[in-house]
């Protein structure tokens, strides 16, 4: 079902984790549709990310987006970062199944609203970069229940 | 461990060497067509017939009121289609539940489109439907009830003889979808009060391919398939010979093994739900607790999604199923789960093993073990288990 290199991403993926103090932070996604992801990114004074990582929930295909997308960005300049589109993970990953082609896009958002929330932190404009579509904080709902 | 864990049996089971054995000389020496006259292959009517006797014995029914068709699906389309258009006169108002197999949910939706109204009835938190509200559901133009026997995700046993007193207390038929029960629970059509039920062959230990249907004596169902004489003119096409010799001998088997695999399974099952549910936090059962098939778990572990579950158990030889949008290729994940009552982040996290009578204690000890690595794995990922250890303040170990 998934290339090689989904596979690799999913079992083994790449920067997994939290920045404290980042200078962006992007979730995109909502549990409803099974599948939200978190960017994190550090950008130092000169516009360059430093440091990028996620934290997913979703099937094996959106974390091996996650996954490859943070290695995309990672030291490269904002406008270098606006040009990771969801095609370029894709095709980074050798191509997804028809049907997962939406966590791909998944990968695109989540670094935009990571850029978003940086610009806004910092008071600036990203040329290019529009506010977000989905964030699961504009409508969060659900309280964690324990079982 | 160095072979496969199979923990999908309500899927699929493997076929008993010894149902192959028994089916292997029909595809050779024994190929003949069971409606020639020459000698060889008549003599495959016959064997045709002992294969029906077999599966009558199961259910406590009568031979000739089997019906065999190419699986579980074609019998429920049978059953509900022909029913629907048979009684027509007196009605055209069918009571199901939601949570039914989409053999029966796309067969009603299509019956809708012609005229057919239809009641999808709610099932309480357990998965069981409230005979009261059947009772609330009965109108004058019902003319058929149809529901399962047991769930095939959940596993939780419908009281099948209240439901069918009360279709008989109303003139109404019963139709119950058991192809996930027949074979695994006792069934007695005839005590039960049944008029009409569905099963398959692969989900016992038996070939795909092949199913049947049952129709009690009396109730006047036209063909489905129109040709030959086949099946008392019931069921058209040339018998699939090796898959009903195959059917019979596997609904042979099951009856014969019924009552030690079912207490050998409710074993494994519960020791698997107990220690889940005891070792692995932030988990729920889905299902009854103990209404349930005795090889059925079904678990929604919180915080993780089901797909990826799935893979990183397969990559340890655990094969299993999920109720989550990613296994069904929708965006939402199983039906059964959200008529339960699960909010939609609890069904992606949905994970069914379903046992058979080859799965032993370490497989289930393994499992264990795997899972609860596995799901702290992807919690780490997760940025839903990130929010509620920073809103519950739970401490982590690194």
């Amino acid at each position: 079902m998934y290339s090689e290199k989904v596979m690799d991403h999913f079992t083994n993926p790449r920067n997994v984790g939290e920045i404290e103090g980042a200078s962006g932070v992007g979730t995109v996604g909502n549990a409803k549709c099974g599948d939200i992801m978190r960017m994190y990114l550090d950008i130092d004074e000169n516009g360059v990310i430093q440091d990028c990582k996620f934290k997913t929930f979703g099937c094996g295909a959106a974390i091996a987006t996650s996954s490859m997308a943070t290695e995309l960005v990672k030291g490269k300049t904002i406008e270098e970062a606006l040009k990771v589109t969801n095609k370029a993970v894709m095709e980074a990953l050798d191509g997804l199944p028809p049907v997962k082609v939406h966590c791909s896009l998944l990968a695109e958002e989540a670094i935009h609203a990571a850029l978003w929330d940086y610009a806004e932190k910092h008071g600036i404009k990203i040329e290019g970069l529009s506010k977000p579509k989905s964030d699961i904080h504009e409508d969060e709902e659900d309280e964690a229940e324990e079982y | 461990m160095n072979r496969k864990i199979y923990l999908d049996n309500a899927a699929t089971t493997k076929t008993r060497p010894e149902v192959v054995e028994a089916m292997l000389p029909y595809f050779t020496e024994r190929f003949g067509n069971p409606s020639s006259v020459y000698e060889f292959a008549s003599q495959n009517r016959t064997a045709v017939d002992e294969a029906r006797a077999q599966i009558a014995k199961v259910l406590g029914a009568e031979e000739k009121d089997i019906y065999f068709t190419a699986g579980g699906s074609e019998a429920d389309n049978w059953a509900l289609k022909a029913a629907a258009e048979a009684y027509q006169e007196k009605g055209n108002h069918i009571i199901t539940t939601k949570i039914e197999h989409h053999a029966i949910l796309h067969t009603c939706e299509y019956l809708e489109k012609h005229g057919v109204q239809v009641t999808y009835l709610d099932v309480d938190e357990n998965g069981a439907v409230k005979l009261d509200e059947l009772k609330k559901a009965i109108r004058p133009t019902t003319i058929l009830i149809s529901i399962m026997f047991a769930n095939n995700e959940i596993g939780t046993i419908q009281p099948v003889r209240e439901i069918a007193e009360i279709a008989k207390e109303h003139g109404v038929l019963f139709h119950t979808d058991a192809v996930q029960a027949f074979g695994q629970v006792p069934i007695d059509v005839e005590g039960m009060g049944i008029d009409m039920l569905s099963a398959s062959g692969h989900k016992l230990n038996g070939p795909k391919g092949i199913g049947f249907l049952y129709i009690r004596k009396g109730l006047k169902l036209r063909s489905f398939i129109h040709g030959g004489a086949q099946e008392r003119r019931r069921r058209a096409g040339t018998e699939n010979v090796p898959g009903i010799i195959g059917f019979g001998k596997a609904a042979e088997i099951a009856q014969a093994t019924m009552e030690e695999r079912a207490k050998k399974e409710t074993a494994l099952r519960d020791m698997l739900i107990e220690r889940i549910l005891k070792e692995i936090p932030y988990v729920r059962l889905n299902g009854h607790r103990t209404k349930r098939l005795p090889n059925n778990v079904n678990v929604s572990f919180q915080f993780v999604e089901g797909e990826s579950l799935l893979i990183m158990l397969d990559m340890q030889d655990i094969c299993a199923s999920s109720g989550s949008a990613c296994t069904s290729g929708s965006l939402d994940p199983s039906h059964v789960l959200l008529a339960i009552g699960l909010p939609h982040e609890i069904a992606h996290g949905s994970l069914r093993m379903t046992l058979s009578h080859e799965t032993t204690e370490e497989e289930i000890e393994y499992t264990i073990e795997k899972l609860k690595e596995i799901v702290a794995k992807l919690r780490s990922m997760s940025p839903l288990y990130e929010d509620f250890v920073a809103k519950n303040k739970i401490p982590q170990e690194d």
